[in-house]
């Protein structure tokens, strides 16, 4: 058995920094580099050329959420493959069965949103 | 090394913490959140819980807040009509924070003197080890659990689905 510790993780640790310090390494490097020009016409927000009206804060549709939450479902459904995929060959068929019923019993579920037409937009 | 990488993570995470209570911008608050989140799964990596760690980053930084930005674009927070509270409910919250507070710290006071296992596994946070117990042990509640996702999908369609005829 492996052992692992909390040190091997300092390759994605240095990842991490990596990306975050590119990310903010440009925004700094483009702020001072390059030409700044403001007028009242270009720091206007528009959308597609055409003017905005009203503000962002509009309240939208409940149809979003619900995607939403069955988005949260299956996040969480995927969630449990993650330990299954590790053991998958120590697991043998036995692991192979029990996460077999476990998708198909999502999948009825996933077939009664599409009957419901819980993915249409109406 | 692993206790700078300890203080480097408490650090970030107090700091982003106090910044969701004190952004103006419900928005920014939610950012802040998912960056205490991240943290809080660095903290779990270094306890050996691997797999704690990759479901705090996967459930909650990247689908619960996901939800908690839906919701707080639900509410029409605009700058104008912006809810202020009366003196009185900033009064409760005081008092409700303050002894959540005094809670936390009389049960955390004598956690430095309760001895540790030497028996205890520490590789029991392992992906592959928790896999095990789970595909083995705990079988029968890991397929009630997929009853369950059924069932709050047949919540979910019912409750946020007109129903066409």
């Amino acid at each position: 058995m492996l052992l692992s510790m909390p040190v091997d993780y300092l390759p994605i640790a240095m990842m991490f920094v990596v990306a975050i310090g590119f990310v903010l390494g440009t925004m700094v490097a483009t702020h001072y580099l390059g030409p700044k020009r403001k007028s009242v016409k270009k720091l206007d927000t528009f959308e597609c050329g055409i003017e905005v009206q009203g503000n962002a804060r509009i309240p939208f549709s409940i149809k979003y959420f619900l995607v939403a939450i069955l988005f949260v479902l299956f996040d969480v459904e995927v969630i449990f493959m993650y330990p299954w995929a590790v053991n998958f060959k120590s697991l043998g068929m036995y692991g192979f069965v029990e996460m077999l019923i476990f998708m198909s019993i999502l999948l009825i579920g996933y077939f009664y949103i599409r009957k419901k037409g819980g993915f249409k937009w109406e | 090394m692993s206790v700078i990488a300890f203080y480097i993570l408490t650090v970030l995470c107090i700091f982003s913490a106090l910044m969701v209570v004190f952004s103006k911008k419900p928005v920014h608050s939610v950012l802040y959140t998912i960056f205490c989140f991240f943290n809080i799964a660095g903290h779990f990596l270094l306890l050996n819980a691997q797999f704690l760690a990759i479901v705090h980053i996967i459930v909650y930084a990247g689908a619960i807040m996901v939800l908690f930005l839906f919701t707080i674009m639900f509410l029409n927070l605009n700058a104008e009509v912006e809810p202020h509270k009366s003196n009185l409910l900033k009064v409760a919250a005081v008092v409700c924070g303050g002894l959540l507070l005094l809670i936390l710290v009389s049960c955390l006071k004598g956690a430095e003197n309760i001895p540790v296992n030497p028996m205890l596994d520490t590789q029991m946070g392992m992906v592959k080890n928790l896999g095990m117990v789970l595909y083995n042990e705990y079988m029968l509640p890991f397929e009630m659990l997929s009853i369950l996702f059924l069932s709050a999908m047949v919540g979910a369609v019912l409750l946020g689905k007109k129903e066409t005829k």
